[in-house]
């Protein structure tokens, strides 16, 4: 009877300082699970989700505070691939008429451009060169598309041109469509 | 001769009628030389070439118009002299009907050759790393239609070595007869290319491989062999199976040797190249020409003279249809390629490039099935005859289920694309379509992440950059408070400020006594 007690007692002592110098040792830094959905978000950093950026969404969404249908850019994508990691059910993009719009990047008209310097501090990812009273211009490979140098932009000289399609960034078209829309044949 | 050698097989494959008698019965027609050749920067696998010319320069023929950008890219010469005119978009050949870069230049006739480097007939004395730049200048990419840069596959330095150089000659795709024609006509230039290549890559055996429907192509390269005293060449003739000119599928005829997944030939120590691509390292080599005109089939019963016809790179795909006498009342599409692995065409007014083997014109009845899709019956057959012992069905489920993941662990990537999955499909399943749109589908995917993770990148180091700024002016507000506050006890404490003042104060009432009486005095 004591012999019990004593070595239930001895393993019980054993095992728990083996998990508490675990817990000390294997410590997990910040949130595994917020890393996973920041790596799946876009990173358009554009807001639309009413976050400033995809890392505050996906510590939101990470703490159940927000849905994962409010990414516009990410798109149905996107927001499957949230649902699949966290064995959520899927449902409908919050606003899909913005999920719509084809991909695009910011084009600033040179010669109206004053130099203002407003779009620069605006642009999240630093894609926009110049300084005071210097004009101003995109480097297209940088930009994401976000739009957020719009609105400060005092002479509306920031337009969004649609990225076309190339023959390096073609995609067969699946299938089923392409018989539908076959003209010959 | 020795005992015939033993031949291999691999798993899959298909009887198909060849159909390659109607384009081989006449010699190879000499190019003609077009009024307006338009060069697409992008011929190749790997990086589009570089622009060295501007709108207006004269240029010889094969002088170097675009250089190789990157590594794995590939030079571009003018195929003849003439001036250049733009450099510009314009629609090529690609199953997309997109435009891409092109140099468009118009000949002016004499086609007169610009400045060569020097014909090394000596190349033994050369090194394989000075051939290999030769070769790379000469702008020659794998001709059997895969395109990939030469120079960079014979690069065999870090790897294992090669002991046997395999020389495609299969052209096991129906309709295509280049390299037969090729075969026939210059066996002495694909033994030149071998020796060439044999003394880059140092392998000791080379094996011929070429199936047993071209008879005459096998016979000259005997003869070719036996009266030049060849060593250590064979010519080793497969049966008719397509894909037996698949290189994975060809190395495993000859050699047994299986190459593994997600490996180069290379690994089972193989180096395998088209007899075209040999011809024409032989041309850059020993003549010092670069890689200009091509052999085409131009076929199908929607052409009236079918037949190989040299053709200038650059070449419209109307004007080569032209000479092969028009269509005729059959025509029912343009294909670029073979039946199988080719695509359609939706313009003609596209040019010929160094990818191009085949034109088929083909009738209705030669023309790909595109009758509508029916549901799959899991027969499967297209399991049977796929080359490559990858499971069709599977990766079709998963493709339709756009579940890419999935579709690679069934290795999608290692898909030949030879189309003997749908041509056996009773329910007329368009299986490559499908694995094609999977595959681009999975590169957009790749472009996209990338993309995602330089805007993350850029996005931190912004926020970074942000709060240093901010804890910057912060402390500066800080120090500046601190200094303030500091301010009043210090000018009590200072003895030295106190004695300045002190002094000052004595100066101005030094000054005031003695200022003071004089005004009271003039008044």
């Amino acid at each position: 009877m004591i012999a019990a007690i004593v070595t239930i007692a001895g393993l019980s002592t054993v095992f728990g300082l083996l998990l508490g110098y675990a817990a000390i040792r294997f410590r997990v830094e910040g949130d595994p699970i917020a890393d996973q959905i920041d790596a799946l978000l876009p990173q358009t950093q554009c807001g639309q989700c009413a976050f400033a950026g995809c890392r505050p969404y996906a510590e939101a969404i990470a703490a159940g505070e927000a849905e994962i249908n409010r990414c516009p850019p990410g798109g149905e994508a996107t927001m499957i691939a949230l649902a699949e990691l966290l064995g959520r059910d899927p449902v409908p993009l919050e606003d899909e008429d913005a999920a719509e719009k084809p991909k695009a990047v910011a084009y600033i008209v040179e010669a109206e451009c004053i130099g203002c310097t407003l779009c620069i501090q605006a642009c999240p990812v630093d894609a926009i060169v110049g300084a005071a009273k210097q004009m101003h211009t995109i480097i297209d490979d940088e930009c994401t598309g976000c739009e957020l140098c719009l609105p400060p932009c005092p002479v509306e000289c920031i337009h969004m041109h649609p990225i076309g399609e190339t023959i390096q960034t073609w995609q067969w078209p699946y299938p089923k469509e392409a018989a539908k829309g076959a003209t010959h044949g | 001769m020795a005992e015939p050698r033993n031949i291999w097989t691999f798993r899959g494959g298909l009887h198909l009628d060849d159909h390659k008698a109607v384009s081989t019965g006449r010699t190879i027609e000499p190019a003609s030389i077009p009024e307006r050749l338009v060069l697409p920067l992008q011929q190749h696998i790997g990086q589009a070439a570089e622009v060295l010319v501007k709108p207006g320069d004269p240029v010889g023929k094969g002088q170097l118009i675009a250089r190789a950008s990157d590594y794995v890219s590939a030079s571009i010469h003018a195929p003849t002299s003439g001036k250049i005119v733009a450099v510009e978009q314009r629609p090529v050949a690609h199953p997309s009907g997109l435009s891409d870069h092109c140099i468009i230049m118009d000949s002016d006739g004499e086609d007169t050759w610009g400045e060569l480097p020097p014909a090394w007939p000596d190349y033994t004395e050369r090194s394989a790393a000075e051939l290999r730049e030769r070769i790379r200048w000469a702008g020659v990419v794998g001709l059997g239609g895969a395109v990939f840069p030469t120079a960079v596959k014979v690069n065999t330095s870090g790897q294992r070595a090669i002991d046997t150089l395999i020389i495609n000659g299969a052209e096991c795709e129906p309709y295509i007869s280049c390299d037969d024609a090729l075969m026939r006509a210059h066996p002495e230039d694909i033994l030149d290319g071998i020796a060439i290549l044999r003394h880059i890559i140092g392998a000791h055996e080379c094996l011929i491989g070429i199936e047993d429907n071209k008879p005459e192509a096998i016979e000259a390269l005997r003869h070719a062999i036996e009266t030049r005293g060849e060593r250590d060449i064979e010519v080793v003739v497969v049966p008719t199976l397509y894909p037996s000119g698949g290189e994975k599928q060809l190395i495993k005829l000859l050699t047994g040797r299986e190459v593994p997944t997600n490996s180069l030939p290379a690994s089972v120590g193989v180096l395998c190249q088209n007899v075209a691509t040999a011809v024409t390292v032989a041309n850059a080599v020993l003549h010092g020409r670069p890689l200009i005109e091509r052999i085409v089939t131009v076929t199908g019963q929607g052409i009236r003279q079918p037949g190989n016809y040299r053709a200038l790179i650059g070449t419209s795909a109307d004007r080569l249809v032209a000479k092969a006498g028009g269509y005729s009342e059959h025509i029912h599409q343009l294909i670029f390629g073979g039946p199988m692995m080719g695509f359609s065409l939706r313009s003609d007014q596209v040019p010929i490039t160094k990818a191009t083997n085949c034109l088929l014109a083909a009738s209705q009845a030669e023309a790909p099935n595109n009758d509508p899709e029916r549901p799959c019956i899991r027969c499967g057959e297209c399991a049977r005859v796929c080359p490559v012992q990858l499971l069709p069905q599977q990766m079709l489920w998963h493709t339709r289920a756009h579940d890419f993941d999935k579709v690679q662990d069934f290795h999608l990537f290692e898909c030949i694309e030879c189309g003997c999955c749908a041509y056996v499909c009773p329910s007329h399943i368009p299986l490559v379509q499908y694995y094609r749109f999977a595959k681009t589908a999975i590169w957009t995917q790749e472009r996209e992440r990338e993309k995602s993770d330089l805007a993350r990148r850029r996005h931190e180091a912004r926020q970074t950059r942000l709060e240093r700024i901010e804890a910057e002016r912060k402390a500066r507000l800080r120090k500046k408070k601190e200094a303030l506050e500091k301010k009043p006890a210090a000018q009590d404490d200072d003895p030295k400020k106190a004695a300045i003042e002190a002094a000052m104060q004595r100066v101005a009432a030094k000054k005031a006594a003695q200022q003071n009486p004089e005004p009271a005095g003039k008044d």
